[in-house]
This record gives C-alpha cells, sequence and structure tokens, in this order.
C-alpha cells in the first residue's frame, strides 16, 4: 500500500512539473465552461441545473484523458526508467495501481476546478444538487475508466503519440457502442444477447443514467469492472512485455 | 552457508538469438566480480535477469537463498542496481529521485534523511541535489544512479558500467567506494576498462557470446597473458643486439623482442616460455656481463592481451 502511495505521489508531481498540466487543466475548465455556455445554453434554458456541462465532458474527456494516460508507461519505457522501477521492490500490480490513481487525481483536480460553474447556477437558481453530485460523481467514474483504457494503451508501445491515438480510438468505440450507429452493424446478423452485450458495454448509456441523478448500483460496477479490467490488463502486458 | 549471490545455468533467448547461455557463478560477502567482455556479450542481459527485470528462458538466480522467480520482491529489496547508462526520471531533483527510492523502499523518518544524506555523501552530489536530473551532466546522472542504488545498504550490489562516463577524478572517487564496501557486500560490476578490473575486482568472470570464458582471480587471469612473468631490459641502442643474443640464450626464454625508441635507448622483452620466473637467470647473466642497464624489471602479464584472446577465439 505505501508502495502504492510512493509512485502514485511521484506521479501526481511528475504531471504538475509539466506545462502540460496546466495547459491540460486550463483547456478543460476553459473548454467546459465554453460548451456549457454557448453550444449548452446554461442560462438560456431558463433552467438552473449543469447538464450541459456533463453533456458534453465524454467528448472532453475522448481526447483529454488519453493524453493524460499516454505518457504513463509509454515515458517509461523509452527513457530507460522502467528498468529501474521494476528493480526496486515494487510488484506490477502496485506500479500500475499507483499510476492509475495519480491520473485519476490529476483528472480530478481538473474536474474540480469547475466547481464556479456550480456555484455559478447555485447563484442563479435552485439547482438539485443532488443531481449535481451525482453528476460529478458519474464524471468522474466515467474519466476512471477511459484512464485504465489510455494506461493499457500506454504500456503497449514506447510511442506516446501512438499511445494518445490508440487510447482514443478504443476509448471511442466504447462511447460508441450504445448509439444506433454501431448497433445497427450488429444488428441483424448477430444474435440478440450479442447486440444486447455491445450495448450494455456503452459508457454513454450508464453514464447517462448517474447523471440524470439515478444512481443504480448497476452503472457503478459497470464503470469499476471496466477499471478492474483493464487495469487487470495494463499488469499482464507490462509483464510480458517485460519478458522480450 | 549459502552463497550471497548464486546463479545457475541461466540463459536467455531474445528470438533466435541467445544473448545469455548457460551462465554460472556465485559470489560471496567480500567479493568484488568483475564482469568483462566484448560489446553485445550478454553482460547487461545477465545483469537485468539477476535484478529480476528479465525473466530468464531458464536457470536459476538466487540471492541470499531467495530465487527471484518466486519471490523477486525479497530479492529486488536486497539488491541494489545501477542499471546500463543510468536511467533516471530527468523531471525530478536528486533530492526527490532519493526520497522517492526511499519511499518504496520503506525507509522513512529519520532514517530517511539520513540514507539521502549518506548517499549523497559518499559520491559526491551534495551540490546539486536540489538541480534537476534532466540539467545535470552525464556523470552526474552516473552519480546519482549509484546513489540510488546505495540508498538502502544493500547487501548485493549489481553496477553496470558504474564509471562510464565519470572523470578520472571520479572514477578513482567511485573504485574507493567500491573498495570501502566491499567487505560487507557481494558487488559485481560490469566493465570495459580493464584497469578498473585490477584495481577493484577480487575476481574476474570474461564472458563472450552469452558464455563464460574465464574466471579467475585478475592475477590469474593476467598469467595467461604472454607478457606473464616476461623480462623487460633497457639499455642504450648499439648494446641491444648483443644483449638480445645473450638473454635469447638462457634456457626458459621463449623469445625476446626488441624495441627501439627514438631516444637511442633500446628495450628488450625477454617472453617466458611456460609462463614461469625467468627474471632469476637473466639478471644473473646481465650481471656477469658488461651492459650498461637503464632498466630491469618483470612483468606481470597484460590484461588486455588475455581479454583479446579470450573474446576473439572462434
Ligand atoms: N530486448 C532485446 N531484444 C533483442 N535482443 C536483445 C535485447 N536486449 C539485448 N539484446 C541482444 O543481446 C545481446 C547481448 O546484449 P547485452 O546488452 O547484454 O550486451 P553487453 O554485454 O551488455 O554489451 P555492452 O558491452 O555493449 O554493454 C546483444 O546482441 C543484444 O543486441
Ligand atoms: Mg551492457
Amino acid at each position: 500500500m505505501s508502495t502504492t502511495l510512493a509512485i502514485c505521489r511521484r506521479e501526481v508531481r511528475a504531471y504538475f512539473t509539466t506545462p502540460l498540466a496546466y495547459v491540460f487543466i486550463v483547456v478543460f475548465v476553459a473548454l467546459n465552461g465554453a460548451t456549457a455556455f454557448y453550444f449548452g445554453n446554461l442560462f438560456d434554458r431558463g433552467q438552473a441545473d449543469l447538464q450541459p456541462l456533463f453533456g458534453f465532458q465524454p467528448w472532453l474527456y475522448l481526447i483529454l484523458v488519453p493524453a493524460v494516460a499516454m505518457r504513463l508507461w509509454a515515458e517509461e519505457r523509452k527513457a530507460g526508467t522502467l528498468e529501474m522501477l521494476m528493480t526496486l521492490p515494487v510488484s506490477t500490480t502496485e506500479a500500475v495501481f499507483g499510476k492509475f490513481l495519480a491520473a485519476w487525481i490529476f483528472t480530478g483536480i481538473a474536474l474540480a476546478l469547475t466547481f464556479p460553474m456550480w456555484i455559478t447556477v447555485n447563484y442563479l437558481g435552485n439547482p438539485d444538487n443532488g443531481v449535481i453530485l451525482a453528476s460529478y460523481l458519474g464524471s468522474l467514474l466515467m474519466a476512471g475508466a477511459y484512464l485504465s483504457i489510455g494506461g493499457f494503451v500506454s504500456a503497449l508501445t514506447r510511442n506516446q503519440v501512438i499511445a494518445f491515438v490508440i487510447g482514443a480510438a478504443v476509448i471511442f468505440l466504447f462511447m460508441m457502442s450504445g448509439l444506433e450507429l454501431v448497433l445497427s452493424v450488429f444488428q441483424g446478423w448477430a444474435p440478440g444477447f450479442v447486440v444486447g452485450l455491445v450495448q450494455s458495454l456503452s459508457f454513454l448509456t450508464h453514464y447517462d443514467s448517474i447523471v440524470q441523478g439515478v444512481i443504480d448500483l448497476r452503472d457503478l460496477i459497470f464503470f469499476l469492472a471496466i477499471m478492474t479490467l483493464f487495469l487487470f490488463a495494463n499488469v499482464v502486458v507490462v509483464d510480458l512485455k517485460r519478458g522480450s | 552457508m549459502t552463497q550471497m549471490l548464486e546463479i545457475e545455468g541461466l540463459i536467455k533467448r531474445f528470438g533466435s538469438l541467445t544473448a545469455v547461455d548457460g551462465i554460472s557463478f556465485s559470489v560471496d560477502r567480500g567479493e568484488v566480480l568483475g564482469f568483462l567482455g566484448p560489446n553485445g556479450a550478454g553482460k547487461t542481459t545477465a545483469m537485468r535477469m539477476v535484478t529480476g527485470f528479465l525473466p530468464p528462458t531458464s536457470g536459476r538466480v538466487l540471492v541470499e537463498g531467495f530465487d527471484v522467480a518466486t519471490d523477486p520482491i525479497a530479492v529486488k529489496k536486497r539488491i541494489g542496481y545501477l542499471p546500463e547508462g543510468a536511467p533516471l526520471y530527468e523531471d525530478m531533483t536528486p533530492l526527490e529521485l532519493l526520497g522517492f527510492v526511499a519511499d518504496v523502499r520503506g525507509i522513512s523518518g529519520a532514517a530517511k534523511g539520513r540514507a539521502i544524506g549518506q548517499a549523497a555523501e559518499r559520491i559526491n552530489i551534495r551540490h546539486v541535489l536540489r538541480q534537476s536530473i534532466g540539467t545535470l551532466s552525464k556523470g552526474f546522472k552516473r552519480r546519482v544512479g549509484i546513489a540510488q542504488a546505495i540508498l538502502h545498504d544493500p547487501d548485493v550490489l549489481i553496477l553496470d558500467e558504474p564509471t562510464d562516463g565519470l572523470d578520472p577524478n571520479q572514477k578513482h572517487e567511485v573504485r574507493r567506494l567500491i573498495n570501502e564496501m566491499a567487505p560487507n557486500k557481494a558487488i559485481v560490476i560490469s566493465t570495459h576498462l580493464l584497469e578498473e578490473v585490477e584495481m577493484v575486482c577480487s575476481r574476474a568472470i570474461v564472458i563472450a557470446r552469452g558464455r563464460i570464458v574465464a574466471d579467475g582471480t585478475p592475477l590469474e587471469l593476467e598469467a595467461r597473458s604472454r607478457h606473464h612473468n616476461a623480462v623487460v631490459v633497457r639499455l642504450p641502442g648499439d648494446q641491444a643486439d648483443a644483449c638480445r643474443g645473450q638473454i635469447s640464450a638462457i634456457e626458459g626464454v621463449a623469445s625476446v623482442e626488441v624495441v627501439s625508441d627514438g631516444s637511442g635507448a633500446a628495450q628488450l622483452i625477454a617472453f617466458s616460455q611456460s609462463g614461469g620466473v625467468i627474471i632469476d637467470r637473466v639478471s644473473a647473466q646481465l650481471r656477469g656481463s658488461d651492459f650498461r642497464i637503464d632498466e630491469l624489471r618483470v612483468e606481470r602479464g597484460r590484461l588486455d592481451d588475455v581479454f583479446r584472446e579470450l573474446t576473439t577465439a572462434a
């Protein structure tokens, strides 16, 4: 546990020693504001809530989360520091978890910095703060799921650009799997349960229900399961790659 | 009594390439083992398997009785390792890096500050502790890498080219440090500098194409050299031929080579036939003659000759 925390601390600090971190946070918060106000008509809707904000977040994450995750393993492999890290008394699981946690904390900080908007809607009206809190939770879970995928992909390569592109592509597939466009590919030939399975993998479906303020245990479990799955895959890839 | 470090039949294949091909040796407390071999011989690969970074294709590594395959954490706790090229987190300062390593190794509180202070002191990096590692010179990076390896005062030290990139003073310092730590540890270093082997190693292993081709003390290895127990005589150039004639006739002398330097003096090297001592007979012979000898000495042997012979043989 203390090892995981030590790695996590180092990684969080590593994020903040690069200007990229601040660029990321500024862009994230600014885009959140922009999308909410301009596309979502935060004010004109005459409703005091943050639906416009949370509605666009999955799309912001699609680009920004792979950018956060891409360096996690690719950078270590490229710089050779992986050798130092993995010859310290650290298990692969601890390293994977510590790094993931750091990326999640970093994204969480960016998300938390959208709080002025929460304050604004409270100032302007009477929003359902329970729903907003649930939305933040949903958003954080979604970011975690994206990050676990991004981290896994980062372990596959030493090239951060490749990690970014492939990470974003995989996340995109998971997002879209609930949409008609994707489902129609399966409909007609695949058995019904396959279509149902693909649909149930959709991030957006699970996310939307949490953001509506309905915290269903199944949605929480879904995101946690995705994270567990990809973190496990991440451990396997790090161990396998080391052998060659 | 188990040895500190025991390696048995270590093999590593990368596809069709066999980088390490059945290496076995053990290192005990107090020993400094020098790993020698040409580029690509498999030194780094072997060290990576010992430290648990690379899983071997087959073979076993035991550190104080713990098997790296089944108990990697126990092994890694007992080893300090400087990887080849000393890769470090460049965005950290040495102080932060050493702090991180201390955290991971479970050194905390006052012990942490003490360990960092001691390591920094021993390897002379105190004044750069707060400078970003990315901006340090190559030699300082190497030293930070060494500091990181000795931070927890490990029983087993594995150093892959520890003096590469250091200036002569720092090379000397690192060798002194290794000598100083040697009595309490089992140390393995790889190097391309043969004089380093003579200076710090109690034993040397030469590997070529993944196999051990020699294993012995530096003296034993030197004894394999053509120059072992050869006698060097310096005298005026005009006496060289006469002297050469006399020495060649001595029993036990295989051959005599003459090297003349520009100053008019000549240097004769009398090679020993079977590596045995010939100085006694040579000096007796010379004493009975009236050559004007400037210098007379025995050669121990040259490691680089031995190295070349061992590693270029088909
Ligand atoms: N990950 C790898 N994949 C494929 N081949 C590798 C890998 N690592 C090392 N090798 C090969 O294994 C052989 C041994 O390499 P190694 O780095 O162990 O040599 P070395 O003795 O340390 O050489 P040097 O003195 O140059 O440091 C080389 O032919 C190298 O190309
Ligand atoms: Mg090497």
